[in-house]
């Protein structure tokens, strides 16, 4: 029996349940140094000319395609592993997760010294992934197994970690290039070479602490209520017969969705505050306005990411309360008032206003991403939802691409026709109400999970899950 | 016995916490110093 084997990580009697956290956290806080990559984009257009760019560097959106390919391999790597995933259990997974990872941003870094692109997309695109998507699914589904009592908050921890990862990702990369700049340097080279094998440790640490509980583990005192919610089951569903049912093909539009309209305002947050606030000067050059600064919007960003991390955990902890279908119905429902909203602030000239509409907004985009695997569980029951998950996570892969689309593209037809300031981005945030509500039709919709999909051991028709012993007598039925 | 998988001390909870929440106590603290811009 191996080392990295799921029997071998099995917590024995006194284990505490909440030093699994920990292992999630490490994992998911590297991976959302994903969402930092762009403080990358300047230096490394200026490759070659070091202070600034000259005729062979790399240009802005080829560079665009490492995030694109990176977010599109994590969906895929989830999908296409989901099941391998569970299978082997999270230590092996991790530790996966953490050699794609580190070895992405190595091989990234041999693309730089290079100048080969191609080996960037490839290193930090392709490989690195795959590390994104084994590493966000795995600890999730072990979490949801340990907190059945709290599934929403356990899954609402670790995905904040994925939010927290781009605070430490964006500052370590800036500290690292400033410290390995020369004069014949950006220093990105040997930045990628120290993220990856301080990334590496980091998630090597999450794997080698992280637990799995026995089969027929339950939190002391914690009794699966007998008459629960409606769309909570206690059947399970193995992954093959899940993306087969109407409720899995209604989430994945309410992830699309929902994710595509947060993507937009993430994407374009800086330019879009200067935009639609800009500096108003009178006929003699006398500031009538000051607008918001470059600064200030890099202090909006900041602001978005924290209300993005906080309302991973916020929202998906409440959602343990108030039941997971009633926190997408005010996701979306909330969300598409609020978009409309927008373009209101913006004619008002209320920055404040809309700051605070676009901070609850965010927090909400956060909170969805977060609450989506403790739906899984509800409608699908836990025996496969790291697998479940997996699959779902394709939504986020296509959404990456469809939000920044839709805002960049809309924005770039209206200026060229004359549009200016809050014109610019009152359509697509029309539109993303538009989506939202959509999604909350999708959400209206889903019904519990029909009896004729539930597991049952020793089914041909069914994927032999790769823990049948996961069955006790409580998830024999639906109710 | 797997001394990983002893029972559960007190100053392992709060090790394992520590390694994890200091790093995204120093990114959140970096970044809250960029906020003040915005306010002004």
């Amino acid at each position: 029996m191996s080392f990295l084997d799921r029997e071998r990580i099995i917590a024995k009697p006194g284990f505490s349940r909440w030093l699994v956290p920990p292992a999630a956290l490490a994992v998911h806080l590297s991976i959302g140094q994903v969402y930092a990559f762009s403080v990358f984009k300047i230096p490394l257009t200026q490759s070659i000319g070091i202070t600034h760019s000259v005729p062979g560097d790399w240009t802005q959106p080829s560079l665009a395609w490492i995030f694109s390919i990176a977010i599109a391999f994590l969906g895929i790597s989830a999908a296409v592993f989901g099941r391998w995933v569970e299978k082997n259990g999270p230590r092996k997974t991790m530790l996966a997760a953490a050699c794609c990872f580190g070895g992405g941003f190595l091989i990234a870094a041999l693309g730089v010294a290079w100048h080969q692109l191609w080996l960037v997309y490839l290193g930090y695109g392709v490989l690195g992934g795959c590390g994104l998507g084994l590493g966000y699914i795995s600890p999730v589904s072990t979490l949801v197994k340990w907190f059945p009592d709290r599934p929403g908050m356990a899954t609402g921890m670790a995905i904040m970690g994925f939010g927290g990862g781009a605070f430490i990702g964006s500052n370590l990369s800036l500290t690292l290039m400033d410290a390995f700049k020369t004069a014949t340097s950006t220093g990105v080279a040997p930045t990628f070479v120290a993220m990856g094998a301080i990334y590496f440790l980091f998630m090597l640490f999450g794997s080698l602490i992280v637990r799995v509980p026995p089969d027929d583990w339950k939190p002391a005192g914690y009794q699966p209520p007998v008459q629960t919610q409606k769309l909570i089951t206690t059947a399970n569903v193995a992954v093959d017969q899940a993306w087969r049912t109407p409720q899995f093909w209604c989430l994945w539009v309410v992830l699309c969705f929902n994710v595509t309209a947060g993507i937009g305002i993430l994407e374009q947050a800086s330019p879009m505050i200067q935009e639609m606030f800009p500096k108003v000067t009178g006929p003699s050059g006398e500031i009538l306005k000051k607008g918001i600064s470059a600064t200030a919007a890099g202090g909006f960003v900041a602001l978005l990411s924290l209300f993005n991390m906080a309302g991973r955990f916020v929202w998906s902890s409440l959602s343990d309360y108030l039941g997971r279908k009633t926190n997408y119905i005010i996701y979306l429902l909330l969300g598409a008032i609020l978009y409309c909203l927008v373009p209101m602030s913006g004619h008002l000239g209320n920055h404040i206003a809309f700051i605070a509409v676009s901070v609850v907004i965010i927090s909400m985009y956060g909170g969805g991403f977060a609450t989506i695997p403790a739906y899984l569980k509800d409608l699908f029951g836990g025996m496969q939802v790291g697998a479940i998950h997996g699959r779902l996570l394709t939504a986020w892969s296509v959404a990456g691409i469809l939000g920044p689309v839709l805002v960049n593209y809309l924005r770039v037809y209206l200026q060229q026709r004359g549009a200016t300031g809050v014109e610019l981005y009152a359509p697509a945030m029309y539109l993303m109400a538009g989506l939202l509500t959509i999604g909350l039709i999708c959400n209206l919709a889903v019904r519990p999970v029909a009896a004729r999909y539930h597991y049952r051991d020793g089914s041909p028709s069914n994927n032999a899950p790769s823990r049948p012993t996961e069955l006790t007598p409580e998830h024999s039925s639906t109710r | 016995m797997d001394k990983t998988t002893a029972p559960t001390s007190a100053t392992q909870l709060i090790l394992y916490w520590l390694i994890v929440g200091t790093p995204l106590a120093w990114g959140v603290w970096k970044t809250l110093a960029k906020l003040p811009a915005l306010l002004q």
